[in-house]
């Protein structure tokens, strides 16, 4: 066991673990953050993305020994409310079903918008696959990408003085 | 409107004041129509085993409350796995009720077998089973609530109408809310005939309303089985053996002695390892070294492709339907179809893995998990504990889906088992790789079709024979073309396994639907036939003329059949290109819904590509348009799916796909169009977490023989040597 000091969501947490102990156990069985999800523990379904230095990464198999003093975001430190583009995207298309892979789905939303505010529905399709979502909810997570993208795009545009 | 008759209505409303004022209304009434329980338990639920809410005759409750402010709890007793429910009861009373939504709290019950009964999810029977029920709760409230008013202001009750929330005396200009008259109106008596909305006065069902829960998803809160955290709680996970083979020893000391191991027990062939934390525990299952004993029951795929083989040349099939004498047709057949179809097993992967949480104590236990059958989850625990039942509780937590396999209560038991072995508060864990190697599998299935046809091409003559393993019956002998084909034998018979088998979303007609409408059209084609214009012709035939029952509803087939080819452009859709588009047809009733598909597929550089289907679904009225046309569409991806890549095999007992690197699941850059339509028929609805599956790999597999001439008649699609000819 060894004692890191993580930086997650703005905050500085403390947690008592052995050090190949994935971030995705240490968030849910040492600080309470149960918003990521387990699906496979294996990098294969994407239940358990998170954001390190603002990329998305897969919780489950990122030693926490490795992390240092990169930021973390999870599913809670999105936003403070839920009204993060990608959220309010997914409410408004009404995408979860079962919900489970949901948290890890919008994770990987936001980190591919930062990067490509606005996607071609081919760049959506390949950003998203990595995600499974038993339920099927594809359609509706493309839609919901789609919308949080025009909503990103265009506050983007506001906040810059060109055209 | 529609006027409840006396004769269900005995003593089924118990009024008492809630807590801090307001009224608290428990439903508990027995309905006269009982028989649409026992049906779901005979056919939608036959392999569920023992679900205790479908135990027939048994009736169901709902609660409801409102506060001095208005505010109205909606307790929602069913168990939520991805299919709406929690969003779908709630609407239905707060219709009836006349509230506004945004006043409405959903709370999810725990079980409670003495304000609720079937607190079940399975069957897509919550929804038909619920309806009217649901209505007269509603109802019932907003009558006291009137009732109230009127004696408040002194004036006949029949001048008083509801809106959203407040009870109106047009005549006088006045009005209540229900926060106001809420603990008067818990003082009346319950009223004998409650009058329910007329369909077209509906205002809240048929929107489209937000999965109640969207909040808490989408900033993640705590609300799944695996988020379920107790201080002081344990974790366990076990390894339990493949299929035919037994414990023998393993390297207990060395597993003991791990970081964080806290304990290592042994019971019924299981290893289960208790410890601090997920990981240490995880580690410690990875560093087993278990040597089982292998039984005589191992078996591989190759034992059960011969079995298959085997079994359909057998004179042991139970016969389950037969009309007219098939061999007198064969014999005069101008021509013979045969074919035969096969689907392996599969596991369920919900995205949220087996895990259950249990505290027991000397007097009673707690759990608390994912389940679709809570009463069975108590029930077995309280037989295991020695307890009475009422000393179990049973909380429940959302679930990151089920499919059917938590159905079943193994996996709450062994939570059980653990937390009286250590005697403290755990929580069991599966792995991925324990979920899909851990049984319980949609059985394996091979069907041969045989089909007789006249020099006309008239079906003269139809054979069906299920075969499987681990199935039970492997036909639903009375489903379409039953009814419309003069000679027919169905018959099945099942091989038994170690391999364990349990209902898999749409039991049986996940694969049975593909198969049948799949050799349909090959009949069609070998009689010269459009595939559309042939189901229509034995839908008349078996209207004008049927053999034997005929237990469909050939009008509601029909007209969705109809529908789908006018929205589909059924044969004259063209492509960009202006080339004809490449249509394939399907059609099938199943728990209580009918639904037809066309599937288009395009070659692109000489390959098949699905990029579309078309679904037409017939539930009766739709209660949620959001959460229906998702579980429409959603089973349409979960269908084709499965059918395209699902595949679980065996060697000597042992399952080789274990996680999503070897096992494969359809990705987002996989899914065709969806296109969804209702039938607008005003029939009370059914269910919808099943009922869109069944047809969607015929729809795609007709479309794909229509586009190359290849025919899949095997599932996995992708390892079909007739498709992989062409990819
Ligand atoms: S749990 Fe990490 S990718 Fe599946
Ligand atoms: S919503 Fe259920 S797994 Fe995606």
């Amino acid at each position: 066991m060894a004692l890191y000091s993580l930086q997650i969501n703005g905050q500085t947490y403390r947690a008592d673990v052995d050090p190949d102990t994935p971030l995705l156990w240490v968030l849910r069985d040492n600080l309470g953050l149960v918003g990521t999800k387990y699906g496979c523990g294996i990098a294969q379904c994407g239940a358990c993305t998170v954001h390190l230095n603002g990329e998305a990464t897969r919780a489950c198999v990122l030693p926490v020994s490795t992390i240092g003093k990169a930021k973390i975001t999870t599913i809670e430190g999105l936003s403070a409310t839920g009204t993060h583009p990608v959220q309010k995207a997914w409410d408004a298309v009404d995408v979860p079903q079962c919900g489970y892979c949901q948290a890890g789905q919008i994770m990987t939303a936001a980190a591919f918008l930062k990067k490509t505010p606005k996607p071609t529905t081919a760049q959506i399709d390949e950003a998203m696959s990595g995600n499974i979502c038993r339920c099927g909810t594809y359609h509706r997570i493309r839609e919901a990408v789609k919308m949080a993208s025009n909503a990103t795009a265009s506050t983007a545009k506001g906040s810059t003085k060109t055209k | 409107m529609q006027t409840l008759s006396n004769a269900s209505r005995r003593n089924f409303l118990k009024v008492a004041a809630a807590a801090g004022g307001g009224l608290f209304l428990g439903f508990n009434w027995f309905e006269a129509n009982a028989a649409t329980a026992v049906d779901a338990a005979t056919t939608d639920l036959s392999l569920a085993g023992n679900v205790p809410g479908a135990v027939p005759g048994v009736g169901f409750n709902s609660y409801l409350s409102i506060n001095p402010q208005g505010i109205i709890t909606i307790m929602s007793p069913n168990p939520e796995v991805g299919q709406g429910i929690k969003t779908a009861f709630p609407i239905v009373v707060a219709e009836e009720l006349d509230v506004d939504w945004k006043n409405v709290i959903v709370e999810q019950a725990p079980l409670d077998t003495k304000k609720f009964e079937r607190q079940v999810a399975g069957g897509s029977g919550s929804i038909p089973h619920s309806w009217t029920r649901l209505r007269k709760a509603g109802a019932t409230a907003r009558q006291m609530l009137m009732e109230a008013a009127a004696k408040r202001w002194n004036v006949p009750v029949t001048e008083c109408t509801t809106g959203t929330g407040f009870v109106r005396h047009t005549a006088s200009n006045r009005q209540l809310s229900y926060g106001e008259l809420a603990t008067e109106a818990a003082q009346l008596p319950v009223p004998a005939d409650v009058k329910l909305k007329d369909r077209k006065d509906f205002k809240l069902i048929g929107q489209s309303v937000k999965n109640v829960d969207n909040a808490g998803i989408i900033t993640g809160k705590p609300l799944f089985g695996l988020d379920f955290y107790r201080e002081g709680m344990l974790f366990a996970m076990l390894q339990r053996p493949a299929f035919g083979y037994t414990l023998k020893s393993f390297n207990e000391a060395a597993i003991k002695a791990m970081p964080g191991i806290v304990d290592v027990l042994t019971f019924d062939n299981n290893v289960a390892i208790v410890g601090k934390s997920t990981w240490q525990v995880r580690k410690a299952k990875e560093a087993l070294k278990i040597d089982w004993t292998k039984t005589d029951a191992t078996e591989s795929t190759d034992d059960h492709n011969r079995i298959f083989g085997e079994l359909l040349k057998s004179d042991k099939a139970t016969v389950r339907r037969k009309d007219g004498d098939v061999d007198t047709a064969f014999k005069g057949a101008a021509k013979v179809v045969t074919a035969e179809y096969q689907c392996p097993f599969l596991p369920h992967n919900p995205m949220e893995p087996m895990n259950f949480f249990a505290h027991v104590r000397p007097d009673g236990a707690e759990l608390v998990g994912p389940t679709q059958t809570p009463e069975l989850a108590r029930n077995e625990a309280a037989k295991l504990l020695g307890l009475s039942p009422d000393k179990v509780t049973v909380q429940l937590t959302r679930m990151g889906g089920g499919f059917g396999r938590r159905l079943k209560a193994d996996y709450a038991i062994e939570a059980v088992q653990v937390s009286k072995r250590v005697n403290a508060p755990v929580k069991v864990i599966w792995t991925r790789e324990d979920d899909m190697t851990g049984g319980s599998y949609r059985p394996a299935v091979r069907y041969r079709f045989e089909a007789a046809l006249d020099a006309q091409g008239n079906m003269i003559g139809y054979k069906l024979r299920g075969a499987s393993i681990n199935a039970g019956s492997s036909t639903r002998e009375d489903n379409f073309p039953a009814g419309a084909v003069d000679n027919l034998l169905i018959d099945s018979i099942d091989h038994k396994s170690a391999i364990t088998t349990g209902p898999w979303r749409a039991p049986i007609t996940n694969f049975l639907a593909f198969a049948e409408q799949s050799f349909l059209d090959e009949v069609a084609q070998a009689a010269g036939k459009d595939p559309v214009q042939f189901r229509l012709d034995l839908l008349d035939k078996a209207k004008t003329k049927p053999a034997g029952a005929v237990k469909y509803d050939i009008d509601r087939m029909k007209a969705v059949i109809n529908m789908a080819v006018e929205k589909s452009g059924w044969g004259t859709k063209k492509g960009a290109d202006g080339r004809p588009v490449s249509q394939g047809f399907s059609v099938y009733f199943s728990h209580r819904s009918y639904v037809a598909q066309v599937g288009e597929v395009v070659m692109q550089k000489d390959k098949p590509v699905v990029q579309k289907v078309v679904a037409v679904a017939d539930c009766g009225i739709v209660i949620n348009q959001s959460g229906s046309r998702q579980q429409v569409t959603g089973c349409i991806v979960d269908g084709i799916g499965h059918a395209m890549y699902g595949n679980m095999t065996f060697k000597d007992g042992i399952p080789e796909q274990s996680n999503f690197s070897n096992y494969r699941m359809i990705r987002l850059n996989e899914i065709p169009d969806v296109e969804v339509h209702f039938v607008d028929n005003g029939f009370d609805p059914t269910g919808l977490g099943e009922p869109s599956l069944p047809p969607a790999g015929a729809a795609v597999a007709n479309a794909i023989f229509k586009a190359t001439g290849k025919r899949v008649r095997n599932q996995p699609f992708i390892e079909d040597a007739a498709l992989k000819s062409v990819l």
